[in-house]
């Protein structure tokens, strides 16, 4: 098992035909991903990477049936492909786009309210369950499969987690970046209780970092509902306040957000915090080794 | 991105948010002729810089007279004007409002934020005005009063009465309110804000509303759709090396430690921040290279990390997933060829093409040295910087 998506997921790809989709969705192919189609505006009835390019995404749809949906087209144009695949039935949205703009993204979370459908990220490195499915910009080559689910606002720092546990011999069952920006898709909560449930996975990796409270309400959630090892690392202690540090959600406001009151409150819900980005796969094989 | 409030003051006369009658001046010449074009006995006179706490330091004077102006103006252009919230070196006064002073009866405070929580968008009020909002909302919680927007149905006339009644406004003054809460939504929308503040909007003597300060602030991702407010942008209160960064698509931010990181990724230039500070350091910077870095980057990055003249030592810290080790190890190549630097820079190169990174910087020069895992390289760095700045 595994969460969200495995080896029959049927995946499609909006901005097919650009420079960041045709790299990107060409490693996937050669992962094993099961992407079946491609999305262009106006290039439809054509040929990419060997696959058919559709004009709309509902086209897509209706001829492949498509499971998910990812999503490499420009920050300007991405709230509308992203709302285009929940139009279309698709029922879990991938979206990998970097620079959103936030109002943007606030008409789209209200527009998909009821639709049913998933949104992974945006600003995300995508989600994978190793040697069966990758959807996003990940390096393939550093997971392996297994037994640990991992969950990250950050990109590199999901690699550290994956790279760490496979060195562990803990493999992954499945891995998602919930991305960086302060309005997103699937939140920590939405993941872990994925995880919780699933019978695959014996513990859980959540790398967190400054800004909102998302990790908070994580901690409450695990200490009610989450009885499999829980690791995480939460970066951005010495980050200054006030300053954006690189993801637009990585910022501290008013005293709100900060790294130690996310650690403070993973402890108090018997999360075992480390203090080094280095340390995430020897703790959580500590943890499992312990049980 | 910031502006002035000059500017900030100009876009709320657009959208019919009331602020007092003012001008700005460049040069003491120009005040005398500002005083005399403005009405009223006295006038404030506040330096203009991106940075919050400027009464406290004397960056705002009221002034009685045209002389008086005249020589508050003089005295604060030119100057670095050093805040609670500017660095140490402070930020360049280049330019001065005169704005009309007005009777006050009451100070409140109203802002417009997105609250990610509740994914909408939030006015905050109270009734303590002109103070710091996040030391009244510790001490003082009941003060304060937030009331979401939902984005189909927009501001309501109902929710703009919560206000003014819970802030003790009535008759015509409730009116007034809703004006100008319409006028900050209709702005923030209309330019993509991410944050409009007025500490403090004022109730005058005779009743009126007055926004005396104002602050905007714009969502860094959206700026390219809007020309006219990037036109706004004033470098000279920015940081040199931030700005150098951005022409390079660089993400770049400037601290105040001895140890020049580059890394990839936002999280794990934070994450190696923290490790440096962990063991004993202290971080020069902040440096996300990206996912489609090239070598030229690379080069430009760690020319400007080693521009700083805190660094003491330079830590590389690579995961290459879309980003190669071996164009990470090219870049810092090239920058080596166009500076001498002896400088020890600790490198970390782990995933794609990390074997040939490795490779390519083996032996190079006695002061680039290969480090196996990420503790050690951040060990090495802070002891090759001499422990903690």
């Amino acid at each position: 098992m595994s969460i969200l998506i495995d080896q029959n997921t049927k995946v499609i790809c909006q901005g097919f035909t650009g420079k960041q989709g045709t790299f990107h969705a060409r490693h996937a192919l050669d992962y094993g991903t099961k992407l079946i189609a491609g999305v262009t505006p106006g290039r439809g009835g054509s040929e990419h990477l060997g696959l058919p390019v559709f004009n709309t995404v509902q086209e897509a749809y209706d001829a492949t049936q498509a499971d998910a949906s990812v999503i490499y087209v420009p920050p300007f144009f991405a709230a509308d492909a992203i709302l285009e695949a929940v139009d279309a039935g698709i029922k879990l949205i991938v979206c990998i786009t970097e620079g959103i703009p936030v109002l943007h993204m606030l008409r789209v979370k209200a527009a998909m309210q009821d639709s049913g459908a998933l949104l992974i990220g945006p600003n995300c490195p995508g989600i994978i369950t190793p040697e069966q499915c990758k959807i996003g910009i990940m390096p393939g080559n550093i997971h392996q499969a297994g037994s640990i689910g991992i969950v990250s606002r950050s990109g590199t720092l999901t690699y550290e987690a994956v790279h760490q546990t496979t060195q562990q011999g803990l493999g992954q069952s499945t891995c998602v970046g919930i991305g960086g920006d302060p309005i997103h898709g699937m939140n920590f909560i939405d993941v872990i209780s994925r995880f919780q449930a699933d019978d695959k996975t014996q513990g859980i990796i959540m790398v967190g970092e400054i800004g909102g409270s998302e990790e908070e309400e994580a901690a409450e959630y695990i200490k009610n509902h989450v009885t499999k090892p829980v690791v995480s690392y939460i970066t951005g202690l010495t980050a200054p306040a006030g300053k954006r540090m690189g993801h637009a959600g990585a910022i501290v406001t008013g005293g709100k957000g900060t790294a130690e009151g996310k650690v403070n409150a993973l402890k108090a819900a018997g999360v075992e915090v480390v203090n080094s980005p280095s340390a995430m796969g020897i703790a959580m094989k500590e943890r499992l080794l312990a049980r | 991105m910031n502006i002035h409030e000059f500017q900030a003051k100009q876009l709320f006369r657009d959208y019919k948010i009331p602020v007092p009658e003012s001008r700005v001046v460049t040069s003491a010449g120009q005040a005398l002729a500002a005083i005399n074009s403005l009405s009223g006995a006295g006038w404030a006179v506040k330096a203009q810089v991106h940075a919050g706490g400027r009464g406290k330091v004397g960056g705002v004077k009221i002034v009685k007279t045209a002389t008086e102006a005249v020589d508050a103006v003089s005295q604060m252009l030119g100057q670095q004007l050093i805040t609670q919230q500017t660095t140490a070196a402070g930020l360049p006064i280049n330019s001065v409002l005169i704005e009309q002073t007005t009777a006050i009866k009451r100070e409140f405070y109203l802002s417009l934020i997105i609250d990610r929580h509740s994914e909408k968008l939030c006015f905050i009020a109270s009734e303590a005005g002109g103070m710091d909002i996040e030391a009244v909302a510790a001490e003082s919680p009941e003060k304060i009063i937030s009331l979401f927007i939902h984005p189909a149905a927009g501001l309501q006339a109902y929710q703009c009465r919560q206000i003014a009644f819970a802030l003790g406004l009535q008759g015509e003054q409730l009116k007034k309110l809703h004006k100008l809460m319409t006028g900050m939504m209709q702005l923030f929308l209309d330019k993509d804000a991410s944050q409009i503040e007025i500490n403090p909007l004022v109730e005058t003597e005779t009743g009126d509303l007055l926004a005396l300060d104002a602050k905007i602030n714009f969502d860094d991702n959206a700026c390219a759709l809007h020309q006219d407010i990037l036109a706004l942008r004033d470098t000279s209160q920015e940081d040199e090396k931030e700005n150098i960064a951005k022409q390079f698509d660089l993400n770049y931010i400037t601290l105040e430690g001895n140890i020049g990181c580059m890394v990839n990724g936002a999280g794990l230039a934070m994450a190696t921040m923290d490790l440096v500070k962990l063991k004993g350091g202290t971080p020069a910077n902040f440096l996300d290279v990206g996912g489609g870095t090239t070598t030229e980057k690379v080069t430009e990055a760690f020319k400007l990390i080693v521009s700083d003249k805190n660094v003491k030592a330079v830590l590389v810290n690579i995961f290459g997933g879309i980003v190669q080790c071996d164009v990470i190890a090219k870049g810092i190549l090239g920058a080596l060829a166009q500076i001498k630097t002896d400088l020890p820079v600790i490198v970390r190169l782990e995933g794609t093409h990390a074997e040939e990174g490795r490779a390519l910087l083996h032996n190079v020069a006695p002061n680039i040295i290969p480090a196996e895992d990420l503790d050690h390289a951040a060990e090495q760095a802070v002891a090759l910087a001499g422990g903690a700045a």
